[in-house]
């Protein structure tokens, strides 16, 4: 990972900021960033709440996480970003919370021009160790697959 | 060590609680009072080669814990304490003495309403001795499963990746490993067979029951535990050499990681 302009190349720009953020601190602070974003990660809505079913789980992660994926029917096929990990999960939540305020609420284009290599861009490997990023990678994964279907499915239904 | 005997002896000297998670953030979230963060990955594994520290990194990351080569040493962790299992048996490679495993885990002593903290102790480093790592006794290479192979080998991974079957959606590859399924006449034996529903571990009688009786397993023959990269192996090995006293269980930590991507060793399925 070498300078700034690496970092924030091709990134929406709430995950720049929080690449930003990360690389003005030092790896421990870094821990303590992420379990911030942990904490902040919003509680499911009501209609997700208990239905686990409804949601895709990520198997690259550690620990069990859900994630669901809503793209709206309108102009800029807006996306919407739900999480569930367990509190006994803080670094599989604090991925999660990247991810939330990273991305959610953007254009499906914008989600989907985010680079395969972006959870990388946090310094966070050499943190937390290179092998628990898989989480992560697999989250920007999924979630860009959603969006992808759901855009197609939305577009092909002939919506908007 | 049980979750009552460890609130006991809290603040004892000569007693060091290390907590092993595999959430790397889960000690900071609150810990047993007292107890020090001792990361598997960042603290026990070399960060370059595929290998856990030298004698002089271990003698470090033990001395600024306060930890010195007769202290006793209790180690809990999250997820049945696969980690701690996992740390136990790096300081057994070291021939760390006197190390113990709280039973039951970090979820026993949470479950019982212990104490939780979030206060980081502040240690006063000690001199650990620099000893070198002795890889003969309870670790196995490849070169040894090979020459292994034939006796008694334990596979501790889930029914799903011992049988080969690749359980991933369509765009997502079973990461890891070129190849499914397990080392030629692998038993299966998933590790959490061994613990109760609270992540403690079982009665003794239970245990033969299980690794004994209905596997077939000698505590006098040479046995060797392996997984995906150890660590769920390292429960393992700790239940058949401490708990039922096998005179020589050997963890193949390259586990599936190393075997489902080597090149020309024979896989069965």
């Amino acid at each position: 990972m070498g300078t700034t302009d690496d970092v924030r190349a091709d990134l929406p720009a709430a995950m720049t900021n929080l690449a930003e953020d990360f690389h003005a601190v030092t790896e421990r602070e870094r821990l303590q960033l992420l379990l911030e974003l942990s904490h902040e990660l919003p509680d499911l809505p009501e209609r997700y709440a208990g239905r686990l079913d409804q949601m895709e789980r990520v198997d690259e992660c550690q620990s069990p996480l859900f994630l669901a994926v809503e793209v709206a029917d309108d102009e800029a096929r807006t996306v919407s970003l739900f999480f569930d990990a367990p509190a006994e999960a803080p670094t599989t939540r604090g991925f999660a919370g990247i991810l939330h305020e990273g991305l959610d609420g953007l254009p499906a284009e914008e989600v989907l021009a985010v680079p395969d290599d972006a959870p990388y861009r946090f310094g966070l490997a050499e943190a937390v160790s290179p092998l628990r990023m898989r989480g992560m990678v697999g989250m920007l994964g999924r979630i860009k697959r959603q969006v992808r279907l759901r855009s197609e499915a939305l577009t092909a239904g002939g919506g908007a | 060590m049980t979750t009552t005997w460890l609130a006991e002896h809290l603040g004892d000297d000569g007693l060091v609680v290390l907590e092993s998670d595999e959430d790397v953030l889960l000690y900071d979230t609150g810990h047993v009072p007292g107890a020090l963060k001792l990361d598997w990955h960042t603290d026990l594994n070399d960060p370059l080669t595929r290998d856990y520290v030298d004698g002089e990194r271990f003698a470090q990351v033990m001395g600024e814990r306060g930890v010195g080569r007769d202290t006793t040493v209790v180690i809990y962790g999250d997820k049945s304490n696969w980690w701690a299992a996992y740390a136990l048996w790096v300081m057994t490679l070291f021939g760390h003495e006197d190390v113990r495993l709280l039973d039951g885990g970090r979820a026993a002593w949470i479950a019982e309403g212990r104490e939780l903290t979030t206060d980081v102790p502040q240690v006063e480093p000690v001199d650990y001795p620099v000893v070198e790592r002795d890889d003969s006794q309870v670790r196995a290479f490849r070169e040894d499963v090979l020459a292994h192979l034939g006796g008694p080998l334990v596979d501790v991974r889930s029914p799903g990746e011992y049988s080969g079957e690749l359980l991933h959606m369509p765009d997502y590859p079973q990461e890891g490993a070129m190849r499914g399924g397990h080392i030629p006449g692998a038993r299966s034996v998933p590790w959490a067979r061994a613990a109760n529903e609270d992540g403690t571990f079982k009665a003794r009688e239970e245990l033969e029951a299980i690794y004994l009786a209905e596997q077939g397993l000698d505590p006098a023959e040479e046995t060797v535990a392996y997984c995906r990269i150890g660590e769920r192996s390292s429960h393992t090995w700790f239940v058949l050499t401490h708990l039922l006293g096998f005179e020589k269980v050997r963890n193949y930590d390259g586990s599936w990681t190393e075997w489902g991507n080597a090149v020309g060793v024979p896989v069965e399925r």
